[in-house]
C-alpha cells in the first residue's frame, strides 16, 4: 500500500519537503515554550528564544585601573589586571576593544594595539590586559576608559523551576492536579466497565433504549449541567454543613462527563469478545460477577488502558470543570487553573509562565507517547470526545 | 508538603475503594438475599437465580445511570425551566431571557463569532488533517511527523495558551521582538502588531490554536480510513493514468467519506463547548466572545443570573442536537449490522 502509494504524484521530493514543514510549523510554539523556560529571565527579554543558542553579543565600557597603578619594567611602564567583575560579569569571552564609544570594535583581542604616543595595549579574552607606555604616565590621571564586545555563550539555568514549583504554588497546584485526576480516571472506568458488559452480555427490557441513551449523552454540552449542579452542590453542602466543592465533588463530575463515551466505547468491544467463552463460563456455573471479574476485566485490557489515557488526559487538562466545582482558592487550584491565574497575575513574566506551563504539559505528554498506541487504538475505537 | 501528599493518597484511595466496595458487596449480598442452593429445594432455587437475573443487570448499571441521570439528564430540563426565571431562579419571568438575548449586542456578537469557529476550525482541522494523512502515508518517516503532529493532543488548552501568547507577544517601542510571529513579521520588512487585539482577526488568531490543537486528531482517524481503501482500486486508477491531484479527489476522499464526516461532527461539537482558550487568551474582550464563554460570564457576573445564563447554554445544546439525533441514528444502525 505505501510502496504504490509512493509511485504516484510527481514529487516525492515536494511530499518530503511539506512534511518537513509542516512538522516544523507544529514543534515551534512548543519548542519556543521549552527552551525559554531553560533561559536566563534577563535574556529572555533581551533576545528572542530562537537566539538561545546562538549566544549573545554585547559591547560595555569599563575603566583600566589609574596611573598610580603603573609599574616600572625596565624602560617601559606598565599598567597591568583584570577587566573582569567590572562591566565583564558572567562567563561572557571578550572578542574586540576599542578606544572610542564609535568605534568599540576597533582591535581584536589578544593583539596588542598601538594606540599611539608610545602606547600600546593587549586585552586578552579572559579579562586580563596589559597597558604599557615607553615613558612615565602622566601621574594623578583616572584610569583609562575602554569598551569592550563580549560575547556569551549559550547558558541555560534550571532556576526558573524552582522558582515556580516553590514560590508560585505550582507544586501544591501539581498534587492538587493528581488528587483530582487519578480516582477521575479510575472510577469512571470502573463504572463504565459494569455498565458496558451489562448493556453487552446481559438481557433486561429496555437494554436498547439505554444503548441509545448512552449515544446520545455523549454530545450534551458541559455547560448545560453547570447551573443546576452548582444549585446542587450548594444546597447539599448547606444541608450538612460540609464544604460545597470538594474533591468527591469534582470526582464524581468528571466521572458523569466521561461515562457516556466510556460506557459506548467499552460497550463495543466487550460486546465484540467471543460469545462463546462466555457461554462456556456460565455452563460451569460462574455467576455474571465472576464473569466479569475473571474473565471480561482481563481481556478488555487494551479498551480499558485507552480510555483510561483519554479520561486522564482530559481530567488532566480540563479548566472548566475545576473552576467551577473546585473552586479557585490556593488551596484547591489545579495546575491548568493556577496557570490561568498566572496568566492574569504574571503576564509578562514568561520565566514564570513558560516555566509552570511546561510542568502543567510534562505529565500528559510522558502518557501521551508512553501510551501513544493504546491511545490511537481508542481513538480508532469510535467516536470521540475533544479536548 | 508531606501531609498534603499523605491527604491526598489517603483521599484517592477512599474514593476508589467506596466505589469498588458499592460493586463486591452489592453482587455479595445478591446472592445471599437469593441463594442458588435453598436446601435441596430445586424449584425455589431456580426462583431465585431468575430473580438474581432481573436484579443483577440493574446493580451493574445502577452507579452509571444514577450519575448520568443527576449530572446529564435532570440537568437538561433544570436548565430549561430555569431559563423562564430571573436572576436568582427564584421568580418566573416567562420569556424575558429570551427577549433580551435576542436584544443583546453581546449575545449576537457571540452567535457570529461561533459561526466563524464552525465555520473555519472543522474545515480546517479535517482537510489539514485529511492532506498531512496522505503525504505522511507516503514517506518513510512518516510515524515520526504523524507523533509531532499528534502532540498537541495532549497540551491542555490552557498550556496551549501560553504557547501561543508567547507567540503573538508584542513589544513597543524599539524592543527586540521575543514573540516570533512579530519577529519574523519584522524580518520581512511589516510593523509588528498586538495581535489579539485586533477585531475580527484576533477570532482567526485564536482559531489557529485549536487548529493546531485538533489536527493531529483529524490526521490520526484520516490516516487509519485511508489505510482500509483496497489496494486495487488505487493501482487501477494508477493504470488508467490518474495523476495523484486526481486520486485524491476522486478516489480516496469519496472512499473516506464517512470518516470525514465523523471527525467533522467531533471537531464541531468540540468548537461548541470550546471555553478554555478564549477565556485565557482574551476573556472575551475584543469581540471575541463565544457562547460558552459568555453563558460562564452570565453564571457569575454582579452575582449571577442563572436565567440568562441558562438561555445560553440551551442555545448550545440546540446546536448540538441534530448532531445528537445523526449519532443515535448511526449507533443504531451499527448496531442493527452486527
Amino acid at each position: 500500500m505505501i510502496g504504490n502509494l509512493g509511485r504516484i504524484g510527481p514529487a516525492r521530493l515536494f511530499v518530503h519537503f511539506a512534511v518537513m514543514l509542516i512538522v516544523v510549523i507544529w514543534l515551534l510554539p512548543t519548542l519556543g515554550i521549552f527552551i525559554t523556560a531553560l533561559r536566563d529571565r534577563d535574556q529572555i527579554v533581551v533576545s528572542g528564544w530562537w537566539t538561545a543558542f546562538a549566544g549573545s553579543t554585547r559591547t560595555t565600557a569599563v575603566r583600566l585601573a589609574g596611573t598610580d597603578k603603573a609599574t616600572q619594567d625596565g624602560p617601559n611602564y606598565v599598567i597591568a589586571g583584570n577587566v573582569s567583575g567590572d562591566g565583564n560579569d558572567g562567563n561572557g569571552k571578550i572578542q574586540s576593544f576599542g578606544l572610542r564609544v564609535q568605534d568599540p570594535a576597533a582591535y581584536k583581542a589578544g593583539t596588542p594595539a598601538d594606540i599611539g604616543n608610545g602606547e600600546t595595549l593587549t586585552v586578552n579574552a579572559d579579562g586580563s590586559y596589559r597597558y604599557q607606555k615607553n615613558a612615565a604616565f602622566d601621574a594623578d590621571t583616572r584610569g583609562k576608559r575602554i569598551y569592550l564586545t563580549i560575547t556569551t555563550p549559550p547558558e541555560f539555568t534550571l532556576q526558573n523551576y524552582r522558582t515556580v514549583l516553590t514560590g508560585e504554588g505550582i507544586g501544591q497546584s501539581f498534587i492538587n492536579s493528581l488528587t483530582v485526576t487519578i480516582p477521575a480516571t479510575i472510577i469512571p472506568i470502573l463504572i463504565a466497565a459494569f455498565a458496558a458488559y451489562a448493556l453487552a452480555w446481559m438481557d433486561f427490557p429496555g437494554r436498547a433504549l439505554l444503548i441509545a441513551l448512552v449515544v446520545g449523552l455523549i454530545v450534551v454540552p458541559l455547560q448545560m449541567s453547570l447551573i443546576p449542579l452548582l444549585r446542587i452542590y450548594n444546597e447539599i453542602g448547606q444541608m450538612f454543613g460540609v464544604p460545597s466543592k470538594t474533591y468527591p465533588g469534582i470526582w464524581m463530575a468528571h466521572t458523569a462527563f466521561g461515562l457516556p463515551l466510556a460506557i459506548y466505547l467499552l460497550r463495543n468491544y466487550i460486546a465484540g469478545l467471543p460469545k462463546e467463552i462466555i457461554e462456556s463460563a456460565r455452563v460451569d456455573g460462574a455467576s455474571d460477577f465472576d464473569i466479569f471479574v475473571k474473565i471480561i476485566l482481563p481481556l478488555s485490557f487494551p479498551a480499558l488502558a485507552s480510555f483510561a489515557i483519554f479520561q486522564f488526559l482530559w481530567v488532566w487538562n480540563d479548566l472548566l470543570i475545576a473552576m467551577v466545582f473546585l473552586g479557585t482558592d490556593r488551596d484547591h487550584l489545579v495546575l491548568t487553573a493556577a496557570l490561568n491565574a498566572l496568566l492574569g497575575s504574571r503576564g509578562g513574566n514568561w520565566e514564570i509562565l513558560t516555566a509552570s506551563a511546561f510542568v502543567t504539559i510534562i505529565i500528559p505528554l510522558l502518557v501521551f507517547f508512553g501510551l501513544q498506541r493504546y491511545l490511537v487504538r481508542g481513538l480508532l475505537a469510535g467516536s470521540v470526545k475533544g479536548g | 508538603m508531606i501531609s498534603q501528599i499523605l491527604t491526598a493518597i489517603g483521599a484517592m484511595i477512599f474514593g476508589v475503594a467506596v466505589c469498588a466496595a458499592y460493586f463486591l458487596f452489592s453482587n455479595k449480598l445478591l446472592e445471599i438475599i437469593f441463594p442458588a442452593k435453598e436446601g435441596g429445594d430445586v424449584h425455589r432455587a431456580a426462583v431465585n437465580l431468575r430473580r438474581r437475573g432481573l436484579i443483577r443487570p440493574w446493580l451493574f448499571l445502577g452507579p452509571a445511570l444514577l450519575l448520568l441521570a443527576i449530572y446529564l439528564m435532570y440537568p437538561v430540563v433544570a436548565t430549561f425551566i430555569l431559563s423562564f426565571y430571573g436572576p436568582d431562579g427564584n421568580h418566573f419571568v416567562g420569556g424575558a431571557n429570551y427577549v433580551w438575548a435576542f436584544n443583546d449586542t453581546e449575545f449576537r456578537q457571540s452567535i457570529f463569532n461561533n459561526i466563524l469557529w464552525l465555520a473555519v476550525v472543522p474545515a480546517a482541522c479535517t482537510f489539514f488533517g485529511l492532506v498531512i494523512a496522505v503525504m505522511t502515508d507516503r514517506i518513510w518517516w512518516g510515524n515520526i511527523a504523524k507523533a509531532v503532529i499528534f502532540m498537541p493532543m495532549a497540551i491542555s488548552f490552557v498550556g496551549a495558551s501560553v504557547i501561543w501568547k508567547f507567540i503573538y507577544e508584542y513589544r513597543g517601542g524599539n524592543d527586540a521582538q521575543i514573540g516570533l510571529l512579530n519577529a519574523v513579521v519584522q524580518l520581512f520588512g511589516g510593523t509588528p502588531e498586538v495581535w489579539i487585539t485586533i477585531p475580527f482577526w484576533n477570532n482567526f488568531f485564536l482559531m489557529v490554536m485549536l487548529i493546531w490543537i485538533q489536527t493531529g486528531f483529524a490526521m490520526v482517524i484520516l490516516s487509519a480510513a485511508l489505510r482500509g481503501i483496497p489496494e486495487e482500486t488505487i493501482e487501477a486508477a494508477v493504470i488508467d493514468g490518474a495523476n495523484g491531484w486526481q486520486i485524491f479527489w476522486k478516489i480516496m476522499v469519496p472512499q473516506v467519506w464517512g470518516t470525514i464526516a465523523t471527525v467533522w461532527t467531533t471537531i464541531t461539537i468540540l468548537v461548541l463547548k470550546v471555553f478554555d482558550i478564549v477565556l485565557t487568551m482574551t476573556n472575551g474582550q475584543w469581540n471575541t466572545m463565544v457562547l460558552a464563554n459568555l453563558m460562564f460570564n452570565w453564571l457569575f457576573r454582579g452575582g449571577g443570573d442563572s436565567g440568562r445564563s441558562a438561555v445560553i447554554a440551551l442555545v448550545i445544546m440546540v446546536a448540538v442536537t441534530p448532531i445528537m439525533i445523526w449519532n443515535i441514528r448511526r449507533a443504531n444502525a451499527e448496531m442493527k449490522g452486527r
